[in-house]
């Protein structure tokens, strides 16, 4: 047998394709292959190559790099954690951090078109602008300053005027609980309301504890209506119910990688140019007329797959690195991303300690 | 995509042929090329017609036209005693909506008739002459009413007509609601369109013994009749139902006065062949020995079914001659020409039949076919009505007139006596059970129940056309899709099962006509040419080249020029000088030509063509949308005709106008359509893309989306239904067609736009269950309030002095309630608005007097009432509320109380979903967003459809549907998929949806790379996931879910009561029990069958084998035919057993158990 044939094999080194294999994911025309990635530690050992996961290989690759951080939204490099990590955080970023919602509605008055419950659950719905950490999960104890934000609406549209729109700004705030008197009240007991602060929400939260954006329509009033209630918001997580989910959405991707097999030349190239939509590539002057392709923004794919399609298919390939994630955090605004992330962080953290004591 | 103009104006295009484009291998296979957009003219035209036109055309044709009419043939009403004693009609009107309360009218809205249960209805008014007193002095008496009539909805009558949105509003009325139909006692009620055979017209068929007939069915105002001529072994005979015998053609028409055999041969024609048919016939009449008429006469009268008391000197046959057989045609001085010829061309259409078989006659043919509307039916009723009360009238005068009397009665005082016709329509109506004996008419389910279910389910009422025949012929014909279906009626929509095919719904454009003066139209005929009938010999009847012309069934005379005659009655309607439904169809293979002018036709609007160039040039198309112009100036000036279905063969109506084919080619073009897309109903034009999708699909979403839950009118929350399903966030599809726009679906959408990505996921989507995503859940995905209405009546006794009242909430000393379902109760004793409602609570505290107290004038206490209230029956741990309470008197002046009680419901499992294209499919299961797949963007669907619902169904629509609303989400413009609308331009091409989402950064294909989102890395398909319209259904699983375990029985036979309302068992049927013994299961068996239903003790004699009874006081068995209690067993056996035998005994069978130890 001719051993010519056979590359030659460096000892502790994947051969390229393999090495393809186990840290890209490739996006051909019609389907995406090898989406899983290599679990198994000996998966590669008989090569010499070690595929376990060890916290200092990861100490060593581990990095994050931001790439936009506004108020609401960020986007952020993951590089060098598998996938089942980054979607852990995702994972707990949508349905695990807690935040405030409105849970209870007290309906004093309702003439407006819409239903109570309708009602309700649009006011559920608007997100807060409250800090989490500074409040308890209300459980079956009384709603005190430390479990329950209270919020009044009191708005009516006179007889005779225009009709009204009640926007989330016109949510109050009372810091020094519910207003609301219960019904039964024995004789000369002071009546109590449906809350009972200690003290004033003031001296708790530093500012005012009111709806993150004031715009958000609740409902509208025709002339001779109006709306009188108390919402009563409390601490509770995604999973139980969306409104109490601190992002809009959470999501990664992976780094996009675009590869040009060959040498993409002139008419080609332009053609290239112009079939993707997001601008990936970009055409390089050579001199003397002469025109090449050059990949010159791959993070801005969006995957359409036009350039892997059609005669000039074959020379481009797509790739996405599997231990590379775009993540994009959009905050409901109740803390910013940054602090999401860190909190998301804990809680992962707390499930490890959890795991561990339950192990030892 | 923007019409292609060719060159800068189509009016010199026109004079210039070589501006028109050279056609290429590209143009030639597209039928595109559009210079004039002529969609325009579909709004325009529902601006015009409204969507259920043909319902209130036919009311108002009734209300103005109609009741004069017929108060007009029976104006005059007179004492039989003596003829001087009259009454008579001068005038017949309808006035203005109203009531009579305490003698004051006041004018009603529907709106309030829905609220209080009332009947819409307006006075009928006539203006009366009548003698009075023993002198005759002749009185006249205008604005006299003689009852209510139920008034359609924006019909001229209503207050409703040429209203604007506002003032609608202000009358509590929807403006999107399209009226034409009916409030009576608080139900709207449509009267559905009655599909018939056309009347007076000849039709050729075989019977079910294969014989060839021609029939008549004749239908004027005085008699309805049905003539069969029938060919029966090579002989020809007239059938009757009035004679007891076939009676040979020959013979009946010597009867009518012909004397010889050769004028009949001449009649019918020369063509020898037809005299070879007749030849028998004619031998058999000379066989029997007639030769004159009166001979014939003779004969026939032997033959008389009933020969009642009828004209003596005449001869009854004669009568029946003249007045049943083909009683359409008129008889004028005792002059049968007309009715011979009739009968000859009759006779010539059925031998021309038999010797070519294309001229039979399709009873199926859209053609041969006349809908009956609302105004024609209500009009048969109010003549019945009308008629019904001058007879009881003129009886009830003539009773008097016997008697002396000091103060004669008169006319006046007589026709109103009962409230026969306010009571007769009123109750024809509310039942729909037309009996009309004066018209041998016994028809049930005539109205019905106007469907609130959702928008889409109300407009589909309107158009529906319910077929005459009974629904359970296997027949296949009347079922299948006919092609003079073509833009008449819809190919789609018609219900699956047993009406299937028969059943069907308008067209968007169709219009159904209403009867037209025929006086004028006759002179005219008779001006342009047409020979009179009287002046012709039977030879020239048929003289070569010559064609018969036949006014709505009747036989007008001939014409020699027949294609000269048509075009100049057809520029006559088209300048207006005629109405625009009268119908001009030549037809060659009969040598005839159809001139129609009666109701019930089904016509469509066409543009006209000149040698296949379109009237209707774009500056027409400018000016009106400038609104200079409107339809009903394109329709006088000629640029677009009404043609029914009969015309329809006189053209070639082209689809669009083919500017790039030569002059040759389409000059026989006479008609363009207006818009290809309107062959389809209201209904199925929210499909989008239904082109593209398998037929049955299509059919199936036209009854589905008639279930869908959305919104259902702009008054909704003010209307009392009795049930009311409701969206709360209910959206316009992103994907629409023209039709929704101008039907108003997007105003008052029924669904949601859900993000759909087709893959499996967790094994609870097979059999098309959809998995959805619990936060779209949360945020308002699928989110429905139920309103349902509870009706409690306070009852009057003893003449109305005493009732039941409504009491407090009962309290303890400290104000505590006594009972605790009185909860939510308001201090007046009616339920709260805003209060929860649980099961058991209860909603009016009604109480009754115990008993009537026999003085009268006895007021009653508190301890005389008992407690009879209004118990809510809810699901147990749902939160429902009280929406709102309503009083109101209703017409016997009673208070009713109206309770309606809100339910918010989210989608859980088993509740049941569709998209537009028939694919339904329950909820499996629900999921946490965070399991959910999601997008290189960050988009997580909102359900996940299992992909193996497509091969089967071939729904290529709703893959298109989905590819065009995700171009629509990322570019922000709605997108068309309007029937076959790419050509045209109302509906975008495929091609460039795929290119939209290229454009913003999707792949072609629709198909999406997703990351899992249990385990974070990508998944291995790319998948198809967009945005696509699902609709809720109404079948949801709270209102189905039953379960028992132990529970109610019913009385007789003590098993368990049947049904979910009644909390009943559930059944082990006999197949199930054929299980249990096929398993042998037999302990099994006995337990369900015996202890579990029905088991019961009873004491049987074992001598006698009767069954006995236990003595409690002597704790003795005892057998009641022995007299003893010795030999008693004990047994048990099931309690329907010994009811049985119990039943038998009283039968006197004795069963007699034998018994033997066990």
């Amino acid at each position: 047998m001719d051993m010519d044939d056979v590359p030659t094999q460096q000892r502790n080194k994947l051969p390229d394709h393999l090495e393809r294999q186990r840290t890209r994911v490739t996006c051909k025309a019609d389907a995406p292959t090898h989406t899983q990635g290599f679990q198994y530690s000996g998966a590669f050992a008989a090569m010499g190559v070690d595929n376990s996961v060890s916290v200092e290989k990861f100490c060593n690759s581990f990095k994050i790099k931001i790439n936009r951080l506004t108020e609401d939204d960020m986007e952020f490099d993951m590089i060098g954690v598998d996938a089942s990590i980054a979607n852990a955080f995702r994972r707990i970023l949508i349905a695990e951090v807690p935040t405030m919602a409105i849970e209870k509605v007290f309906m004093v008055d309702n003439t407006s078109v819409i239903a109570d419950e309708v009602l309700s659950h649009r006011l559920g719905l608007i997100p807060l602008d409250a800090d989490p950490r500074l409040f308890d999960h209300i459980s079956d104890d009384v709603p005190n300053e430390r479990n329950t934000i209270v919020y009044k609406l009191h708005v009516s549209c006179e007889k005779g005027s225009q009709r009204l729109t009640v926007k989330s700004g016109q949510l109050e705030w009372l810091p020094e609980g519910s207003q609301l008197l219960m019904a039964s009240a024995a004789q000369g007991e002071k009546q109590k309301t449906y809350t009972s602060f200690g003290q004033s929400q003031k001296n708790i939260s530093g500012r005012s504890i009111g709806v993150k954006y004031k715009d958000i329509t609740i409902a509208r009033l025709g002339p001779g209506q109006a709306i009188e209630l108390e919402a009563h918001a409390v601490k509770g997580v995604g999973k139980v119910h969306a409104k109490w989910s601190p992002v809009a959405t959470a999501w990664y991707r992976m780094l996009p990688e675009v590869v040009l097999l060959k040498e993409i030349k002139d008419g080609e190239a332009e053609e290239l140019v112009k079939k993707c939509p997001v601008n990936v590539f970009d055409i390089e002057d050579l001199g003397n007329g002469a025109k090449r392709a050059v990949v010159a923004r791959p993070r801005a794919c969006t995957l359409c797959r036009e350039c892997v399609m059609g005669p000039t298919g074959e020379q481009v390939e797509l790739r996405r690195v599997r231990d590379h994630f775009i993540f994009t955090i959009e905050s409901t605004g109740a803390l910013p991303p940054e602090v999401l992330f860190t909190e998301a962080v804990k809680i992962l953290e707390e499930k490890c300690e959890r795991v561990i004591s339950e192990l030892s | 995509m923007p019409p292609v103009m060719p060159g800068p104006d189509a009016v010199a295009a026109e004079g210039d042929p070589d501006a028109l484009p050279v056609p290429t291998y590209r143009s030639l296979a597209a039928p595109v090329r559009r210079p004039v957009d002529k969609f325009e003219l579909l709004p325009a035209f529902l601006k015009v017609r409204g969507l259920v036109k043909e319902h209130i055309d036919s009311f108002n044709y009734f209300i103005t036209k109609g009741i004069k009419n017929i108060v007009q043939a029976n104006n005059r009403i007179e004492a039989r005693s003596d003829p001087s004693i009259y009454l008579r009609y001068k005038d017949i009107r309808v006035g203005e909506p109203s009531v009579q309360v305490d003698f004051r009218v006041e004018t009603i809205t529907p709106h309030f008739c829905r609220l209080t249960d009332r009947t819409y209805s307006a006075p009928v008014i006539v203006d009366i002459e009548y003698t009075v007193g023993k002198t005759h002095v002749v009185h006249r008496k205008p604005n006299f009413i003689i009852g209510y009539m139920p008034i359609m909805l924006r019909s001229y009558a209503c207050v409703l007509n040429g209203k604007d949105e506002a003032e609608l509003a202000r009358y509590g009325e929807c403006p999107l609601d399209p009226g034409g139909y009916f409030v009576v006692k608080g139900n709207e009620k449509v009267i559905l369109i009655q599909e018939q055979l056309s009347k007076n017209r000849i039709i050729i068929d075989t019977d079910n013994k294969k014989r060839v007939i021609a029939s008549v069915t004749s239908s004027t105002h005085e008699v309805k009749s049905k003539t069969v001529i029938v060919m029966d072994k090579e002989k020809i005979y007239l059938q009757l139902n009035q004679f007891t015998k076939p009676i040979p053609i020959i013979v009946v028409m010597k009867a009518m006065g012909i004397q010889s055999d050769q004028e009949i041969v001449q009649m019918v024609g020369r063509d020898p062949r037809y005299g070879d048919l007749l030849y028998l016939s004619i031998q058999e009449c000379a066989s029997e020995r007639i030769y004159t008429q009166q001979q014939a006469l003779q004969y026939m009268d032997d033959k008389v079914m009933f020969p009642g008391p009828g004209n003596v000197k005449e001869g009854r046959s004669k009568t029946l001659l003249r007045d049943v057989f083909v009683a359409h045609v008129p008889v004028e001085n005792g002059n049968f020409r007309e009715k011979c010829i009739y009968t000859a061309v009759m006779l010539r259409r059925m031998l021309d039949a038999i010797l070519n078989s294309d001229t039979f006659d399709d009873k199926d043919y859209v053609g041969n076919k006349r809908l009956e509307l609302s105004g024609q039916l209500v009009s048969l009723l109010f003549e019945d009505l009308f008629k019904t009360m001058n007879s009881f009238a003129v009886d009830r005068m003539n009773k008097n007139s016997d008697m002396a009397r000091s103060s004669p009665l008169d006319f006046s005082q007589l026709i109103m006596q009962q409230d026969l016709i306010t009571t007769g329509l009123e109750r024809a109506i509310s039942t729909g059970n037309w009996d009309i004996k004066r018209f041998k008419m016994h028809r049930k389910g005539v109205s019905q129940v106007l469907s609130r279910l959702s928008y889409m389910a109300s407009l589909g009422y309107m158009t529906r056309i319910t077929p005459q025949f009974e629904k359970t012929r296997k027949t296949s014909g009347p079922r299948a899709l006919q092609p003079s279906q073509w833009g008449m009626l819809c190919p789609c929509d018609t219900p699956e099962g047993e009406a299937c095919g028969l059943t069907k719904n308008l067209a968007l454009l169709t219009h159904v006509t209403t009867d037209q003066e025929e006086g004028p139209l006759m002179n005219l005929c008779y001006s342009l040419g047409v020979e009179k009938l009287s002046l012709l010999s039977g030879e020239e009847i048929h003289a070569p080249g010559s064609f018969l012309v036949m006014f709505n069934g009747l036989i007008l005379g001939k014409h020699r020029q027949p294609q000269r005659f048509a075009k100049s009655m057809r520029t006559f309607r088209q300048s207006g000088k005629i109405g625009e439904f009268v119908s001009i169809f030549v037809n060659e293979k009969q040598h005839c030509i159809h001139i129609a002018s009666d109701g019930g036709r089904v016509c469509r609007p066409l543009i006209i063509a000149d040698k296949g160039r379109s009237r209707v040039k774009e500056h027409h198309m400018k000016e009106l949308r400038d609104g200079v112009r409107s339809f009903d100036d394109f329709l006088r000036d000629g640029l677009i005709e009404y043609l029914d279905v009969n015309e329809e063969n006189n053209a070639l109506i082209a689809l669009y106008e083919h500017l790039d084919q030569d002059d040759v080619q389409r000059s026989s073009i006479t008609h363009i359509e207006i818009e290809p897309m309107t062959i389809l109903g209201v209904v199925a034009g929210l499909i989008p893309y239904p082109h593209h999708n398998q037929s049955p699909r299509n059919t199936y979403q036209c009854a589905m989306g008639k279930q869908a839950m959305g919104n259902i009118a702009y008054n909704q929350l003010f209307r009392a239904d009795s049930l009311l399903y409701l969206l709360v966030y209910a959206q316009r599809p992103l994907l629409t067609t023209k039709t929704i726009e101008l039907v108003g679906y997007d105003k008052l959408g029924a669904g949601q736009n859900a993000t759909v990505a087709v893959m499996s996921y967790s094994g609870y989507d097979i059999e098309d269950a959809i998995v959805m995503n619990k936060s779209s859940l949360d945020r308002g995905f699928g989110r429905c309030i139920a309103m349902k209405k509870y009706t409690v009546t306070t009852e009057k006794y003893a003449n109305g002095t005493i009732s039941d009242r409504i009491a407090k909430p009962q309290r303890d000393k400290d104000g505590a309630l006594i009972k605790q379902n009185m909860r939510a109760l308001d201090e007046d004793g009616f339920v709260a608005p805003g209060q929860i409602i649980r099961n058991h609570d209860i909603y009016v505290n009604k109480q009754t007097p115990k008993a009537i107290p026999k003085t009268p004038g006895t007021t009653l206490t508190d301890r005389d009432y008992k407690d009879s209230p209004a118990v809510y029956k809810g699901v147990d741990g749902e939160t429902t509320v009280v929406d709102r309470v309503m009083l109101c008197s209703d017409t016997n002046d009673k208070l009713t109380i109206k309770c309606i009680i809100r339910h918010t419901r989210r989608p859980e499992v088993g509740d049941k979903f569709s998209s537009r294209h028939g694919q339904k499919g329950v909820c499996g299961t629900i999921v946490q967003q965070e399991d959910f797949p999601f997008s290189e963007r960050g988009i997580c669907p909102d359900l996940i459809m299992n992909p193996h619902g497509f091969p089967s169904r071939m729904t290529i629509g709703k893959m298109i549907e989905l590819l065009g609303g995700k171009a629509g989400v990322s570019c922000g413009r709605f997108h068309y998929g309007s029937a076959f609308g790419e050509s045209s331009g109302n509906a975008d091409h495929v091609d460039d949806i795929s290119h939209t989402l290229v454009k913003h950064g999707f792949s072609y294909n629709g198909k999406d790379f997703l990351y899992s989102g249990i385990l974070g890395h990508p998944l291995e398909a790319y998948i198809f996931m967009g945005p696509i319209y699902y609709q809720k259904l109404k079948h949801m699983v709270l209102d189905k879910m039953h379960a028992r375990a132990s529970g109610p029985r019913v009385l007789l036979t003590r098993q368990p009561t049947e049904g979910r309302s009644r909390d009943g068992g559930l059944r082990l049927g006999e197949m199930e029990r054929d299980c249990l013994i096929a398993y042998g299961a037999s302990m099994l068996i006995f337990e369900r069958l015996l202890l579990s239903s029905d088991p019961y003790q009873v004491q049987v004699c074992r001598k006698c084998g009767l069954l006995g009874y236990y003595n409690y006081k002597l704790k003795t068995s005892f057998c009641s035919m022995c007299k003893n209690g010795e030999n008693m067993a004990k047994m048990r056996m099931p309690y329907a057993c010994k009811l049985l035998f119990q039943e038998l005994q009283s039968m006197n069978v004795v069963p007699r158990l034998k018994l033997t130890e066990g």
